[in-house]
């Protein structure tokens, strides 16, 4: 492509290729262009593809793979089940990507600690399911836990619905085991978490895989809260529902859950899911309280109240377990749902203080208007975790463009408020080209020293996190979408030379 | 390297300007001493830019700087190898922002943390950061120092709820990392390697917190049982049930020292009971749930064997003892002489392990111990190297003071934990440092990465111990029987050295 280096050098990875083959079953390793296509995706409108794929097993094995592609001076990548929202587990410009999904042990329970110590490829829900008969859980529950790896949310620090009250993948993770982009081994943090020097397990949960490899996560069991209330609180308007969530957290009470899903989005949800949500509504607020039974009544009471005071028509409270599942089967697959109407969904991550939720929602219309979109609302409103959502037709270029620019308007008044750019996705690739909003040329060297401690050659998820030109290693680097409205949309890459496979 | 010339003072006061706020007084630059040694210039900026100025100015000069706070836990600081300008924050203490809904905080470093509690109750709010000398710690030592406070057990440690951080790098630039909303994944989380940094990282001029609403109603439980295996059953058995008490400590006899004549008779605290372990709960809720706290406690507690026990319902007595388990660092550091104050980390079912052996380590070398075991892992254990009316010097090499390290430090291995020294008499610190950073072996050279990446000139102060001494012959460091003095200890004396000291470095 014009412009644009050719990703890795062609020998040096056919010799990598060879190496790899030499060292690894067939089955382990992956150098087809029919079979890269299936890793230039993730969750994200983003694409990428390697140029191989590697399976390890084991830790040593990453090493190994980690110090070949170093002698060959590829770039590398970890994936755990490319669920991610950020281009985070793409290939930006090519190179050897390590998929986890071989690493899929849980290697320790230790119930009397309440610790778990498990390999990266080992899927969210897994975890809990491992643990839920002893009376514990892995409390991060991003809507993709039934599929995303615990690697992957450690490198995104992922959240879900439940971190309001029980906080995000980096609350939950006291020790980890690296391998860096040199090969070596290390380990940082311990099973009870205390770092008693530098806090290194907290630098490096929520480093987007641009610092090192996890290999091993040591997290915490959460235990089973004795007594759980889920309520649903419908509302005629957005501004009421919104109104009400400012009010619940400015009274200082702390539900474990706060969801928001504008009337628009759960009715293309309840035609999918029939989770019991009402057509007629504007909003709905699903809300959920645990922990000890007494505290339980008393919480739910406030919040009926609070939501009554503000025009709720009607706040139901789930009767069973049956009833709780069907109401977040509805807020967990809404993103599915929505797939259903529409070839692009663009999936935003943005927050906001919470106190300025019913402005924001109503910006967010603004300029859905302004755009031509009908933007829906899906989030984490207890936090102030917004998640619009714009519908775009893949096909129409004009149109994903326009939806990019929407979308980046939305963000930019996320931080202009005093919010960020990303509260749970993460930068990736998607939201490089943003981050001077919220960062001075001081605070991209600063990153970059810190950055360039661990990844100097820039060799482990390059084009990631940083802008174009104050990060390293982006002289390959097409240019980025967001930045460049007129251009081609991630335009389709040509297929890297097939590599023969030996 | 160079120390602050007459002339370099003259240009520093010339670069910040007319007023000033550049002190080199010999009265005043002993306040900011550390382990003896004494800055050679102190500079109290009164802004952020000016702080940078300041810093710029030291890297040029190659000046050391080590950025201090109410000066309250400087006891705990590394032993630095040059000092040369002290510099003091406590001028930074504004606020930033304050928006009550959002239960948010942005203020500066040198904010005093009773100030901004005060201000967050009139919201009824607070930071559950609640450390020792909290009277008149600030908030940017607080972070800087890392200690742990008892509320951990409900809200977490700062790094459950520190959101961002404003700070001066070693280049002197103003840099940032985080933000002020309760989810933020935007960049790294640099802010949080600031925590226990003990300014050898970087400046700290502003921080930002969530908040929390103030508990409701709080009431306490303070239980006798016969042994620490007792106590420490039932403080399982709490953490295992439904219960989310506020704080939960197990503590020995001589910790729980710490609550004695504290409320002026208007609480019905127990004697303590020499022969005794303690377990100390307090928790909140309306009243259905303090109900269900002091039924459901007592219980516990009676399944193993708890003698006395109190249900804590006077808010004054209960404020008082809370404060003195919150201090009680400080407590130990008064009442010990020559004290060492050590936190040992690990997963609490090895508390019982652990309590065990430190005991029977103290009991072989007659050293008074203290030990408080907090749910959440950290065990914080407190002896004195001296006895009584003993006036013998505690050298760097003495015996008894690596070996009781290294005992401490074979136990926290043991369990995968961590030894952090809190507080020791200055001449053995360093060598306490150096050998508990062998726990921590395997992150030593990530952690040098950090420090150049933060501070490329070395301006600041290094967490980093000097070597450890060499290791004393195998069969003194285990089993710990080998720490019994020879002959029989005498009750007034320091023990004997059990072997003559080895050999050290430098």
């Amino acid at each position: 492509m014009p412009g644009v280096p050719t990703s890795p050098n062609t020998s040096a990875l056919r010799d990598l290729t060879r190496a790899l083959h030499r060292s690894f079953d067939s089955t382990a390793v992956l150098s087809r262009p029919e079979d890269l296509i299936l890793y230039e995706y993730d969750g994200s409108v983003e694409k990428g593809r390697p140029d191989l794929v590697v399976f390890p097993s084991t830790t040593a094995e990453v090493s190994e793979i980690v110090r070949l592609a170093a002698d060959h001076n590829i770039p590398i990548l970890g994936r755990g089940a490319g669920t991610g929202l950020s281009g985070g587990a793409l290939a930006r410009s090519g190179g050897l990507m390590l998929v986890f999904s071989r690493m899929n042990r849980i290697l320790e329970l230790d119930f009397d600690n309440q610790r778990a110590v498990v390999q990266p490829g080992v899927v969210n829900l897994d975890i809990t399911r491992a643990v839920e008969d002893a009376g514990f859980y892995f409390a991060p529950d991003p809507s993709s836990q039934k599929s995303s790896t615990i690697g992957g949310n450690v490198a995104e620090n992922a959240g879900g619905p439940h971190t309001l009250a029980s906080g995000v993948t980096t609350n939950h993770v006291t020790a980890l085991e690296l391998v860096l982009p040199t090969g070596e081994i290390v380990r940082v943090g311990s099973k009870q978490g205390d770092s008693c020097a530098y806090d290194l397990t907290a630098l490096f949960v929520g480093s987007e895989g641009t610092l090192a490899l996890v290999t091993e996560v040591t997290v915490k069991l959460s235990r089973k809260p004795e007594a759980i209330k889920t309520l649903l609180a419908v509302f005629e308007t957005v501004d009421d529902a919104s109104e009400t969530v400012a009010d619940i957290t400015a009274r200082g009470i702390t539900p474990s859950a706060c969801e928001m899903l504008d009337g628009w989005t759960l009715r293309v949800i309840e035609d999918y899911i029939h989770a019991g949500y009402p057509l007629d509504s504007g909003a709905v607020l699903l809300l959920e309280v645990e922990g000890m039974l007494e505290a339980v009544t008393a919480q739910s009471a406030a919040i009926d109240e609070i939501c009554r005071a503000h025009k709720a028509r009607e706040v139901r409270v789930a009767r069973d377990d049956k009833e709780r599942d069907l109401l977040w089967k509805g807020r967990k697959n809404s993103f599915g749902a929505l797939g259903r109407i529409a070839s692009g969904i663009y999936v935003l991550d943005g927050v906001i203080p919470r106190s300025k939720l019913p402005q924001t929602l109503r910006r967010i219309q603004e300029i859905g208007t302004q755009f031509g979109f009908n933007i829906g609302n899906v989030f984490h409103a207890g936090d102030g975790n917004l998640h619009p959502i714009v519908l775009y037709d893949i096909r129409d270029n004009e149109q994903f463009q326009r939806a990019m620019q929407a979308s980046a308007e939305i963000i930019r008044y996320c931080v202009e408020i005093g919010g960020s750019l990303t509260g749970e996705h993460g930068i990736g690739m998607e939201k490089s080209e943003l981050m001077p909003l919220l960062f001075s040329d001081a605070d991209f060297d600063f990153m970059r020293r810190v950055h360039d401690a661990f990844n100097p050659k820039c060799s482990l998820n390059p084009g990631k996190v940083f802008p174009l030109g104050k990060g390293c290693g982006e002289t390959r680097l097409k240019p980025h979408h967001v930045q460049t409205s007129n251009s081609e949309p991630a335009p389709a890459t040509a297929a890297p030379a097939p590599v023969p496979a030996t | 390297m160079s120390a602050v010339t007459d002339s370099a003072v003259a240009r520093l006061e010339s670069v910040l300007g007319a007023n000033a706020i550049f002190v080199a007084k010999a009265a005043n630059r002993e306040l900011y001493a550390i382990d003896g040694i004494t800055p050679t210039a102190l500079a109290k900026p009164v802004s952020a830019d000016q702080a940078a100025e300041i810093v710029r100015f030291a890297a040029k000069e190659n000046l050391s700087v080590i950025p201090v706070g109410a000066r309250s836990k400087l006891f705990s600081a590394p032993t630095p190898a040059r000092y040369d300008v002290a510099l003091d924050l406590t001028a930074l203490d504004d606020v930033a922002h304050y928006d009550p809904a959002d239960l948010t905080v942005s203020i500066g470093a040198g904010m005093p943390l009773a100030k901004l509690n005060t201000m967050l109750r009139e919201q009824n709010q607070f930071l559950p950061l609640l450390v020792p000398y909290y009277s008149h710690a600030t908030i940017g030592g607080a972070i800087a120092a890392g200690l742990d406070s008892p509320l951990r057990n409900a809200y977490g440690t700062a790094r459950d709820f520190l959101l961002g951080a404003e700070f001066i790098d070693g280049n002197g630039a103003q840099v940032k990392s985080g933000g002020r909303v309760v989810k933020n994944v935007t960049g790294y989380d640099l802010h949080k390697l600031l925590i226990g940094s003990f300014g050898t990282l970087a400046v700290i001029t502003r921080l930002n917190f969530r908040t929390f609403p103030l508990p409701e109603t709080t009431q306490g439980f303070l239980a006798a049982f016969p042994g620490h295996e007792a106590a420490l059953a039932a403080r399982h058995k709490i953490i295992h049930s439904p219960l989310t008490p506020l704080t939960l400590d197990v503590l020995n006899a001589q910790a729980a020292r710490i609550f004695d004549g504290n409320t002026n008779g208007t609480g019905p605290i127990p004697e303590i009971d020499a022969r005794h372990w303690y377990l100390f709960a307090e928790f909140s809720g309306n009243e259905a749930l303090l109900a269900r706290y002091n039924r459901d406690l007592a219980e516990i507690a009676e399944q193993s064997q708890a003698g006395d026990m109190h249900i804590l319902d006077d808010p004054t007595a209960l404020a008082a003892l809370a404060v003195r388990l919150r201090e009680s660092v400080a407590h130990f550091r008064e009442t010990f002489s020559d004290s060492v104050i050590v936190k040992l980390a690990m997963p609490q079912a090895h508390h019982v392990h652990a309590a065990t052996v430190l005991q029977s380590i103290a009991g072989a070398a007659n050293l008074p111990l203290a030990i408080i075991a907090r749910a959440s892992g950290p065990m914080l254990i407190a002896t004195s190297l001296q006895t009584e009316n003993s006036s013998a010097e505690i050298m760097s090499d003495a015996p008894i003071a690596s070996l009781f390290a290294r005992e401490i430090l074979s136990l926290a291995r043991s369990f995968g934990g961590r030894a952090q020294l809190i507080s020791a008499p200055t001449q053995i610190k360093s060598s306490y440092r150096a050998i508990f950073s062998e726990s921590l072996a395997s992150e030593r050279m990530l952690a040098k990465r950090i420090k150049s990446a933060f501070d490329p000139n070395n301006l600041f102060p290094t967490l980093d111990a000097p070597a450890a001494p060499p290791t004393p012959p195998k069969s003194e460091t285990f089993p710990p029987a080998s720490l019994a003095p020879e002959p029989a200890s005498q009750t007034d004396s320091p023990p004997s050295p059990p072997t003559p000291p080895p050999p050290t470095q430098s």
